[in-house]
């Protein structure tokens, strides 16, 4: 897929086809091993985090505080603050900055096209998209196992397989690493390897600044599991003060992980957006982007605007504990609410960051597999932004019985129940998609159906929660727990594996069994909920989150729960073993289009070029024209002269790459 | 509910069948309707007297009650949403033989639109509407309304009793007697509690859940919620919010007794604590722990270093 010498020249593109190994032009090659890579990313890190600890260590082991708790957050705080800028600078993230701080012109991102790209800083989209996938799969599972650790803690009220400290531990780095990961589940891998194919466009805005998010999210990653060794924190995922103030040294990794993770989300929202709004293809209007960008650009919105809050807040909590500040310590002129304030208005719209992605997928994975148009397409997209909206104007709902603002319960109330309405329009555009469709059962096609089913019941369940009264006897208990994960897991995570197993062959260019794509989802589906459902009984029979001890009667629904857990974990093992098998072991090549998809990024070739389309396509229509024998052509992929003809003018159709070879025909 | 309903004049512009079409939203109606009318009764009459908190206080029953009317009003809701895409799935499958073109063409039905926004919107703002209700005319539905209570009982003899968090026990305090403390919550029937909940060190939330009672005990707030005793009865006590190590066996048990019962547990207990109740910081909203225990609740000796949080800023003991 080269484009030719001749219009190469014409347009001065640059050569799609990268070099194979060599540092940059001019420079004799090099081996790939002496370049920056994974590997040297890790001895930066560990590097980094020596020196930061042993700077913490001289600089403040001398204080009272330091040594009579033991505990040196400063040392902690500098060896993750110099870990990860170390792991940044191993890998190369910082080098095209550096240089240019000092005046020099950057040396070229090494490109290569060989298996070791999927371990290095890339400017390519799908690569990035790639080492997300694997990212957040990582993350996924490690947080998985720890869910494991507490449903067997949970097997018995009062005989304990944890002391309560191990056990809030693990209750915590679940809670939050699942938290950190539902934040770029679909963002990072789908987001990142779709959008620029979705919307006709050779790159990202922001090829760095895309790889950095990445790189960072990873960082954050490490960062969070640093808190084991600590002796893990005590606060759960929300990480309340004065808690957090009374917290040993994992709570600097608590604070500086979603810190991390906080520049990643605010990185990624930041590329993506731009990209969306500045890098649609001729023709790509506002009304025939697929449903999936509108959702991402939502989201992107959540990203760069809620996002900061969290970061600042990071920032707080751990200059509190380092710089012996008191923004959160009430007795000395902080507050305890400051906190919860903070955390909030990040942790609501956040909600929503894991939700708007998985409607995205559902309503692309929808027309393919009803033959149909996406029913009310404009009102989904309104949705998504409404939601997006109003998602800033609800957070103290999680504080309705902490004392603070009482007045405004009404209002809360309220916002809750109105961010209803247009997260409800992802059911009108579900059931008016299925209206007289031709159903095809296939697996992306049963993940989708079983978001309705799931969240459905996490909507509902919501709506009780945003009742004051209700959230009198629900509010702390397993019910809330239940809700959530009802949305984020059945909702969220249902959609990511949909999508997945919708992508996949797209990304891979390999078929994954079918058969193993049922059984892994009847067990997940099933046994999701079997091991939620329960929970919102214990919720309501009293049981509070975070507890390693229940009352006696709650016992059968707790085993019933726990069992089903261990069932439901087992079935992302059939998950990994089809992945290892259908991509590693024994891959079979995936046609271009496998779902006759009418989607723009399924009519590039398989796999997709460096460069993802020869020519910029020349988009004449949405692709839901799943109803016509005769429908016109999504998208023109030929020659941009003869494309420019047929174009339609003036419809707004977004700008492209500034250094795109096609001009819009207007 | 709405989900179907308003869907019966949803798109049929497709290509016209030689063979009648069923009429598949009448179906779907029908089958909604008959199921509705089954559920909802069956868990308003038969479940709902059931549902946690109980009726042993006012704000108990009407948090029930508040449940029960939002349960009957999303049976509708998950019935029509399950029974119009389980109907879906069964009706329109596709045939076996991939067919990459079909279904009905309906991009989008201005009609099932607007109704749907209409009905959704009209729905939600009555259940913010009913909700405002019951908050209010419970005031606060026992929930922790901070420490200025914008809705207080009308009720002239008001109880208060302070509930104390502290990793990892709550205690009481009773200032109508004197201010005694005790680990026991005894409270007499037929009487407006008012709990002011405080902390003297982490968040805790003080759950009573048989009373209906969950206010957050945050350090240096007096959060106030309020209940009337109906009957008689055990409570159960936990704490709903993450507050450490412990959080897990932060319970207690309390008990709701008659008047003379109540009457004759606070003198009998105000005697017994007598002693202990004078090395006692005096009784006061809030409590500031001394400077060093900031966040620790540490008591230091011969020092009282309590003062009401109202005096932002009062003086800390020397540490």
């Amino acid at each position: 897929m080269t484009i030719s010498a001749e219009r190469e020249r014409e347009v001065a593109y640059p050569d799609p086809t990268p070099p194979s190994v060599g540092w940059f032009q001019g420079l004799p090659a090099r081996p790939g091993w002496l370049s920056q890579h994974l590997g040297t990313a890790i001895i930066g890190a560990v590097l980094g985090y020596l020196l930061g600890h042993w700077l913490g260590n001289v600089v403040a082991s001398g204080y009272t505080n330091v040594a009579n708790s033991g505990v040196n957050a400063i040392a902690n705080t500098g060896g993750i603050a110099l870990g990860a800028l170390g792991w940044l600078a191993g890998i190369g993230a910082i080098n095209y900055p550096l240089a240019k701080i000092i005046g020099k012109e950057p040396a070229p991102e090494f490109e290569t096209t060989s298996w070791s790209r999927y371990f290095r800083y890339t400017a390519d989209h799908k690569v990035v998209g790639m080492q997300y996938v694997i990212g957040v799969l990582t993350f996924l599972f490690t947080a998985g196992l720890l869910a494991m650790a507490i449903r067997t803690e949970l097997l018995s009220p009062s005989s304990h397989v944890f002391g309560p400290g191990t056990y809030i531990s693990i209750v915590s780095e679940h809670g939050t690493m699942m938290m950190m990961m539902a934040t770029s589940v679909v963002v990072g891998p789908l987001g990142n390897w779709l959008i620029p194919l979705m919307i006709g466009a050779r790159r990202t805005a922001f090829p760095r600044v895309e790889a950095f998010s990445f790189w960072i999210f990873s960082a954050g990653y490490l960062t969070i599991l640093t808190a084991l060794p600590y002796g893990g924190f005590p606060t759960g995922w929300t990480g309340y003060a004065p808690l957090q103030t009374q917290a040993g040294g994992g709570m600097i990794s608590y604070l500086a992980g979603f810190a991390l993770i906080g520049l990643g989300m605010m990185a990624a929202g930041f590329n993506l957006g731009v990209t969306i709004i500045n890098y649609r293809a001729p023709g790509m209007t506002w009304s025939r982007v697929p449903i999936f960008v509108w959702a991402i650009l939502s989201t992107c919105a959540l990203l760069t605007l809620a996002t900061p809050t969290l970061v600042a807040a990071g920032l707080f909590g751990i200059l509190d504990h380092t710089a012996q500040t008191a923004f959160f310590v009430t007795e000395h002129g902080g507050s305890s609410y400051l906190w919860q304030n903070l955390f909030w208005f990040f942790g609501h719209p956040e909600v929503y960051i894991m939700a708007l992605p998985g409607f995205g997928i559902v309503a692309e994975i929808l027309p393919v597999f009803t033959r149909k148009p996406l029913f009310a397409y404009k009102v989904a997209a309104a949705g998504m932004l409404g939601v997006a909206l109003l998602s800033f104007f609800v957070w103290q709902h999680h504080l309705f019985q902490s004392g603070i603002n009482p007045d405004m319960r009404p209002l809360f109330m309220l916002t809750t129940e109105l961010i209803s309405i247009p997260t409800g329009f992802i059911f009108l555009v579900g059931m008016g998609t299925l209206y007289k469709a031709k159903i095809r059962f296939e697996v992306p096609m049963l993940f989708a159906l079983a978001v309705f089913f799931n969240f459905l019941i996490g909507g509902v369940t919501g709506v009780f929660l945003s009742d004051v009264p209700v959230n009198v006897t629900v509010h702390g208990s397993f019910f809330v727990l239940s809700h959530f994960h009802y949305t984020i897991m059945g909702g969220l995570i249902f959609a990511f594996f949909g999508g997945l197993y919708f992508w996949l062959p797209k990304m891979t260019g390999k078929t994954m069994n079918k058969k193993l794509g049922q059984i892994h989802f009847w067990f997940m589906f099933i046994f999701f909920n079997f091991t939620f459902f329960p929970m919102f009984l214990i919720g309501l029979l009293g049981q509070p989150r975070r507890v390693f001890e229940y009352a006696q009667n709650l016992q059968t629904l707790n085993d019933i729960s726990s069992i089903s857990a261990f069932i439901l974990g087992a079935s992302f093992l059939v998950f990994i073993a089809n992945f290892v098998w259908s991509i590693f072991i024994k891959p079979t090549p995936s046609p271009a289009n496998p779902w006759d998809s009418l989607g723009l990024e399924w009519q590039t070739a398989n796999p997709v070029p460096y460069y993802n389309f020869e020519r910029i396509p020349v988009v004449l229509n949405d692709p839901y024209h799943y109803s016509e024998h005769d429908a016109a052509a999504v998208a023109d992929m030929g020659d941009p002269v003869l494309v420019g003809a047929v174009a339609p003018t003036g419809d707004g159709g977004g700008d492209t790459t500034g250094d795109d070879p096609v001009t819009p025909a207007e | 509910m709405s989900d179907v309903a308003e869907q019966t004049d949803a798109p049929a512009d497709g290509p016209r069948h030689a063979h009648r079409e069923p009429r598949h939203f009448v179906r779907m109606v029908v089958i909604w309707l008959v199921a509705c009318a089954i559920a909802m009764p069956l868990f308003y009459f038969l479940v709902g007297p059931h549902v946690p908190p109980g009726v042993m206080t006012s704000t108990a029953e009407e948090n029930q009650f508040d449940f029960n009317i939002l349960m009957v009003l999303a049976i509708p809701v998950l019935f029509g949403v399950w029974i119009y895409i389980g109907y879906s799935l069964i009706t329109w499958r596709g045939s076996k033989a991939a067919d990459p073109v079909g279904g009905e063409l309906a991009r989008g039905h201005m009609g099932v639109q607007t109704g749907w926004i209409g009905i959704t919107t009209v729905f939600v703002l009555g259940l913010a509407i009913f909700g405002t209700y019951a908050l209010i005319t419970t005031n606060g539905a026992g929930g922790g309304e901070g420490p200025n209570p914008v809705w207080t009982p009308t009720s002239a003899h008001v109880l208060p009793v302070q509930v104390i968090g502290q990793q990892w026990k709550f205690t009481y305090r009773y200032p109508t007697f004197g201010g005694f403390e005790s680990s026991d919550l005894v409270l007499p029937v037929d009487t407006t509690i008012a709990f002011h909940v405080t902390s003297l060190d982490v968040i805790h939330s003080f759950w009573a859940y048989q009373l209906s009672i969950k206010a957050d005990a945050n350090p240096q707030v007096d959060n106030v919620a309020f209940t009337t005793t109906n009957h008689t009865g055990s409570v159960t006590v936990r704490c709903s919010e993450l507050c450490g190590l412990w959080h897990g066996a932060m319970f207690d048990y309390g008990r709701v007794v008659s008047k003379n019962q109540f009457e004759a547990w606070a003198t009998a207990t105000r005697i017994a604590t007598a002693a202990n109740t004078k090395l006692l910081p005096p009784f006061a909203l809030t409590y500031t722990p001394d400077a060093n225990g900031a966040a620790g609740g540490y008591y230091p000796d011969n020092v009282d270093p309590y003062s009401p949080s109202e005096v932002y800023g009062a003086k800390q003991p020397a540490s």
